[in-house]
C-alpha cells in the first residue's frame, strides 16, 4: 500500500502567535512545529503500512521552515518526504493549498498509484478544517473524513466518524482520502533509529513549475477572501477572589450584577 | 447603493421536526443580508411558524431519501442546485465539523468564497460579504471580505442572538428535488443518532458549565450549577479521556467550540487546547483551587477555592435569587 500523508508546519501553540499587518500568520521569530493533529495522521498511516506492507510519504507545502514538519514525520518513521514551495504561494487560501497538494499527490503517483491520502482533522493555526474535503474533491477520491476509527481490509477502507449529533460508519474502495481525529490513535514518539534516519534523509523540493501549476492561480492575489483587519483582543480585566466561606454567594452576586441570571 | 435583492440561503438544523436554536440565529443573521430563505434538509417541518417569525420568506424542503444522500458532498450538490435556482449569493450554515465539509464542497463547486466559524456577518457598501472571526484561541480578531460574488459562511452558535423579525416572513414551503448520492463509491454502513441529554446541547446553550480534572470525576456539583443556571454541561479533554464524561461534550479545539453568553469553568486549568474552544465566550467565570491556574488570566471573575464547596453554594444562592428555593 502506498500512502501519502499531508502535514503542516504551524506556530507552536505555546508561542506568542500573531498576525502580520496584512493578515497572514506571522512566522517571523515564532517557533514552529508539526501540527499536532497531523501526528495522528502519520501514526494512522504508519500502522496501516506496518500491518499490510508498503510505504508512507509525507507531503508538505510551505517555506524552508516547513521542512521541520516533514522531518518530524520522518523521525516517526515515514519512508520519504517531499516539500512544495514557491514564492508565488505566499498568502494562498485553502482552495489554492488543496490544488497544490492535489498536484503533488498526482506527481507522487508517477512511480506507482497512491492508495490512500491521509490528513489530520484540522491545522491548529487556521482551524478551518476544510483542506481534507477540498483535496478529496480535487483528486476525485472518496471522502472519509473525521475518522475516529480507521481500518483497511480487502481493498476497502472503513471509518467511524462522530459528528455533532450522529455517529456514522462509512466504507469506500481504495484509493480514498481519509482524515483522522485525535481520537483515532495515540501518536508515537520518534525512536532513536528514526531520529538518525531522519537526519540523513534528503527532502526533495518541488516548485509550482515542477507541478505544472500556474502561479497566477495561487497566492494572495488569487485568494477568494482578503483579511481587512487583524487585531489582538484586549485582555480581560478580571477579578479573582479567594474563597473564605462565601465564594459561592459572591459568584452568584457577580452573575446577578452582570445580568447573567435573567 | 441599492438594496441587495439576491436571496440568502440559511441551512437550518432541526431535531424532532423543530428548528434548533442555531436555525433561528442563522435566519436572524441572514435577513440582515437580504431576503432570507430557510433550507430544511429531510422530512418537512411540523410547523414553519418559528421560521416565519424569524423572517424566512421561503422554506425549501430538500428530502434526503437515503443516508448516502445526507453525506457532505451530496448535501453540497443539492445546495449548489438551490443556490443556482434561487440566484442566492450567500449560503449560511451553522458551524460544526460536518457543516464545514458541506461548506467546503459547496464553495468548491460554485467558486464561492469560504468563510468559516464567523462570529458576525455583514455586507459592506458594495454588497460584499464581510465576516468577523476569532483566531489563535480567540486572542485575535480578524475581519475578512469576500473577493468573489458568492460566499458560503458558517456561523458560530450564539454569535448572533435570535430575534423575531419586525415583519414575519411568509415561510412559503417549497419542496425541492431530493438530495442524491454524489459519490456512488461511498457507502454508509451505519448511521446512529446519539441520545440527547435532558440538558441543553453544549454546542448551542447560552450558559455552559464545564468541569475539568479538578472534579476528580464527580460531576454532581457541575450538573447542579448547570441546572440552577438552565445551562449545559461541558468537559475538558482530560475528563473525556478519563471516560468521566462522553466525548460529545468535550469543549476544545478538536471538540465542540462554544461561545456562550456565560461560561463557568470548574476545576479547569485553562490549557491552550481548551481555550481554543471557549475563549470567545461572553463572560468567563472560573473556580479552581490553584491560584496559578492559567484560566484566571482570562477570567472575568475567578474564585480560588474548592469547587465542591463553591459550586453548591453558588447554585443555592442562584436559586434563591431567582425565587426558586
Amino acid at each position: 500500500m502506498k500512502i501519502v500523508v499531508c502535514v503542516k508546519h504551524v506556530p507552536d501553540l505555546q508561542a506568542d502567535r500573531r498576525f502580520t499587518d496584512d493578515g497572514r500568520v506571522d512566522r517571523e521569530g515564532v517557533d514552529g512545529t508539526l501540527n499536532e493533529l497531523d501526528e495522528n495522521a502519520v501514526e494512522a498511516a504508519l500502522r496501516l503500512v506496518e500491518a499490510a506492507g508498503g510505504e508512507v510519504i509525507a507531503l508538505t507545502m510551505g517555506p524552508d521552515d516547513a521542512e521541520d514538519a516533514v522531518r518530524r514525520a520522518l523521525q516517526m518513521g515515514v519512508h520519504r518526504a517531499v516539500r512544495v514551495t514557491d514564492d508565488a504561494l505566499a498568502g494562498s487560501d485553502a482552495f489554492a493549498t488543496a490544488a497544490v497538494l492535489a498536484a503533488a499527490v498526482r506527481r507522487l503517483a508517477d512511480d506507482g498509484p497512491v492508495d490512500l491520502v491521509v490528513t489530520g482533522m484540522a491545522a491548529l493555526d487556521g482551524l478551518m478544517s476544510v483542506v481534507p474535503t477540498l483535496l478529496a474533491a480535487h483528486l476525485d477520491l472518496p471522502q472519509l473524513t473525521l475518522a475516529a476509527e480507521l481500518s483497511v481490509a480487502d481493498g476497502v477502507v472503513r471509518v467511524r466518524r462522530d459528528l455533532d449529533h450522529v455517529t456514522e460508519v462509512l466504507e469506500a474502495p481504495l484509493p480514498a482520502l481519509v482524515s483522522v481525529t485525535d481520537q483515532a490513535n495515540e501518536a508515537r514518539y520518534p525512536a532513536f533509529a528514526g531520529i538518525m534516519a531522519a537526519r540523513k534523509a534528503q527532502v526533495p523540493v518541488w516548485s509550482l513549475a515542477d507541478l505544472g501549476l500556474d502561479p497566477a492561480a495561487v497566492g494572495g492575489a488569487a485568494a477568494r477572501t482578503r483579511v481587512l483587519e487583524a487585531s489582538p483582543r484586549p485582555p480581560r480585566e478580571g477579578v479573582v477572589i479567594t474563597d473564605t466561606g462565601d465564594g459561592g454567594r459572591r459568584l452568584a452576586a457577580f452573575l446577578a450584577e452582570n445580568g447573567l441570571l435573567a | 447603493m441599492t438594496a441587495p435583492t439576491a436571496p440568502v440561503l440559511a441551512v437550518v438544523e432541526h431535531h424532532d421536526g423543530r428548528p434548533r436554536a442555531s436555525a433561528l440565529e442563522l435566519l436572524t443573521a441572514g435577513r440582515a443580508l437580504g431576503p432570507v430563505h430557510a433550507v430544511w434538509l429531510g422530512d418537512p417541518p411540523d410547523d414553519a411558524g418559528p421560521l416565519a417569525a424569524h423572517g424566512a420568506a421561503v422554506v425549501h424542503v430538500v428530502p434526503v431519501p437515503t443516508p448516502e444522500a445526507g453525506l457532505p458532498a451530496s448535501v453540497a450538490a443539492a445546495l449548489a442546485g438551490l443556490a443556482e435556482a434561487t440566484g442566492a449569493d450567500v449560503v449560511l450554515l451553522a458551524s460544526g465539523f460536518g457543516a464545514k465539509e458541506v461548506a467546503a464542497r459547496l464553495a468548491h463547486a460554485t467558486g464561492a468564497a469560504l468563510m468559516v466559524d464567523a462570529s458576525a456577518v455583514e455586507r459592506d457598501g458594495e454588497g460584499r460579504v464581510v465576516t468577523t472571526q476569532q483566531a489563535f484561541a480567540a486572542s485575535w480578531t480578524l475581519r475578512s471580505a469576500a473577493q468573489v460574488g458568492r460566499a458560503v459562511v458558517t456561523l458560530r452558535s450564539n454569535a448572533v442572538r435570535a430575534t423575531p423579525a419586525e415583519t414575519p416572513g411568509a415561510a412559503e414551503v417549497r419542496v425541492a428535488a431530493p438530495a442524491r448520492p454524489a459519490d456512488p463509491r461511498v457507502r454508509v454502513v451505519e448511521r446512529t443518532a446519539r441520545p440527547a441529554s435532558d440538558r441543553p446541547d453544549v454546542g448551542e446553550a447560552d450558559v455552559v458549565v464545564v468541569g475539568g480534572r479538578g472534579t476528580q470525576g464527580d460531576f454532581s456539583p457541575v450538573e447542579d450549577l448547570a441546572d440552577a443556571l438552565g445551562g449545559a454541561v461541558g468537559a475538558t479533554r482530560d475528563v473525556t479521556d478519563e471516560g468521566w464524561q462522553p466525548h460529545d461534550v468535550m469543549v476544545g479545539q478538536t471538540g465542540v467550540t462554544i461561545s456562550p453568553r456565560l461560561y463557568v469553568g470548574a476545576g479547569v486549568s485553562g490549557a491552550v487546547h481548551h481555550r481554543g474552544g471557549m475563549q470567545a465566550s461572553g463572560t468567563i467565570v472560573a473556580v479552581n483551587t490553584d491560584p496559578d491556574a492559567p484560566i484566571f488570566e482570562f477570567a472575568d471573575f475567578g474564585v480560588v477555592g474548592d469547587l465542591a464547596e463553591v459550586l453548591p453554594q453558588a447554585a443555592a444562592e442562584i436559586r434563591r435569587l431567582r425565587g426558586q428555593a
